[in-house]
């Protein structure tokens, strides 16, 4: 086993357990604003962790930069499902 | 290894099918079935079926569970609350004996698929040459069997006139409300930054499709959700369907082609055969046009039937 | 083609026989309409995920899977969305209409909404 596999392994399974505390924290804690906060955690850094496992695989350049635009796409898209999730619980709970 | 991450997969899919079936709760079996769809993608993609794993995503996962999700609040409006929680016993065994029968027999059907399995694959890739593509199944959807592909562009329009057909008398030809009443700002942010990557994306995707897994159904159903997007957020009010220009955009990608398909009578072996030389062309030429009528039929139909009077 | 790959294939064949059976279990025994409409669905992936495992065992020519029954599932897949539309828009206008979202008219029907 190479460098590069051994560093890819590493940061996937980091990654992996990252997400699995994520769902751990959203199925177990008790409220909207902390299990948002536990999701978003396993979206931004589980996630990065593996594409940046996977960048070294990575036969051309091309496909590295598609790997980066998926995890910035998919930080925008729960950055904003985040905020909304958490307008509504917010609203319908002032002080929450 | 890969053998238990299938079973895996398939104990989830199938946990999550009976999840969805037997919730009481209307909005979480919708939820439930969102995260259905985008399981079963990666499902497609273990049957290295990449094609289908991006349509599936988009469209299961994606399109439905909006267009479900909408229904649902729509209904949730309608609806008095006591009609919705009548709790009267159902009958379940019965049901369930005869689904599970049905199962079972599909699943003998599975285990006694003949070996070794038929494939048209050799011939699709003998013919590849052809049409100037190196993506077999966009092959097989806009050249081998295009007639299929616009028989479905067809259904599609039908299911679209079918939708409009709906509305009140006094809403035909006016514009689907789609607005919220209150527009969260990030939603409104999120429309403006994400719907230019999303037609980026789109092009990307009708291009490779050529030769790589993509294609106009996908590149359809992203434009589509950007339409949505854009719409929902309250930038750009839904577009009337009386609209000369929207029921042209429609009506345009199944019209072309038509048209080549009537072309190929004239100057090649029959309808819907392209000329060899200029095979590649026309299929990205029907292929991009197509992307827009699809795009346009799905976030019309994902919108409903209009609810408001025209303008005029 | 081995046999890893062919066991794989009837794996996703049996989850789609049994994704049908709960689907159709779905269909029948839901009085709510809209959740009839997401039984349907179900049983069209699980049709559908039948189909792959066909597509699956015809890998041949360094090809993943047969394109042919893959192009038609991709046709199906939206075929089914467009049906789910029209029954989406269908069931809202019952329910305009009626006030329920279910077929067994228990309930007086209220007179139709003007504003619906």
């Amino acid at each position: 086993m190479g460098l590069t596999e051994a560093f890819t392994l590493v940061c996937v399974v980091a990654g992996a357990i990252l997400f699995l505390a994520g769902t751990l924290g959203l199925l177990r804690f008790p409220d909207t604003l902390s299990r948002l906060h536990a999701l978003s955690k396993a979206d931004n850094l589980g996630l990065g962790l593996i594409v940046l496992g996977l960048l070294p695989l990575q036969a051309s350049l091309m496909g590295g930069v598609k790997l980066v635009c998926i995890w910035l796409l998919a930080q925008l898209s729960a950055a904003t499902a985040t905020q909304l999730i958490a307008g509504i619980a917010a609203r319908r709970k002032p002080g929450a | 290894m890969s053998l238990v991450f299938d079973i895996a997969l398939v104990a989830g899919l199938i946990a999550l099918a009976l999840h969805v079936v037997v919730t009481r709760d209307g909005r979480g079996a919708i939820l439930g079935f969102i995260a259905f769809g985008l399981l079963l993608g990666i499902g497609w993609a273990r049957l290295a079926s990449v094609d289908v794993a991006l349509t599936e995503a988009a469209i299961g996962g994606g399109l439905t569970g909006m267009l479900l999700l909408r229904a649902h609040a729509h209904l949730g409006r309608e609806i008095a609350p006591e009609a919705m929680a009548r709790g009267e016993p159902r009958r379940w065994l019965a049901p369930a004996i005869a689904s599970g029968l049905v199962a079972l027999a599909l699943g003998a059907v599975v285990l006694a698929f003949p070996r070794p399995a038929p494939s048209l694959a050799p011939q699709a890739v003998a013919a590849l040459e052809t049409t100037g593509l190196g993506n077999p199944v966009t092959a097989v959807l806009l050249a081998y069997r295009a007639i299929d592909t616009l028989l479905e562009k067809i259904v599609l329009i039908l299911a679209l006139v079918g939708v409009w057909s709906l509305s009140r008398d006094a809403a035909w030809g006016g514009a689907s409300q789609l607005r919220p009443a209150v527009i969260p700002e990030p939603l409104v942010f999120l429309a403006r930054v994400l719907p230019p990557f999303g037609v980026l994306i789109a092009v990307y995707q009708v291009w490779v499709g050529a030769d790589l897994p993509g294609g106009t159904f996908q590149a359809g159903t992203i434009l589509a959700a950007m339409a949505l997007l854009v719409m929902l957020a309250g930038l750009r009010p839904a577009p009337p369907t009386q609209a000369r220009a929207l029921r042209a955009m429609l009506a345009g990608g199944p019209a072309l082609f038509v048209l080549v398909g009537f072309l190929g009578v004239a100057v090649a072996q029959g309808f819907l055969s392209y000329p060899e030389a200029i095979a590649k062309p026309l299929i990205v030429g029907i292929e991009a046009a197509l992307t827009l009528s699809i795009a346009g039929t799905l976030a019309l139909l994902v919108a409903g039937p209009p609810d408001k009077a025209p303008a005029s | 083609m081995s046999a890893l790959a062919l066991t794989s294939a009837s794996l996703f064949g049996l989850c789609g026989a049994a994704l049908v059976g709960i689907g159709l279990f779905g269909i029948v025994t839901n009085p709510d309409l809209l959740r009839r409409i997401i039984g349907f669905n179900i049983l069209g992936a699980g049709i559908f995920l039948v189909f792959g495992a066909v597509a699956r065992r015809g890998a041949a020519m360094g090809l993943g899977g047969d394109p042919v029954p893959q192009a038609m599932v991709i046709t199906g897949i939206v075929v089914a969305f467009a049906a789910t539309a029209l029954a989406v828009a269908l069931l809202r206008r019952l329910a305009s209409l009626t006030g329920s979202a279910t077929f067994d008219a228990a309930t007086p029907a209220p007179p139709p909404r003007s504003d619906a």
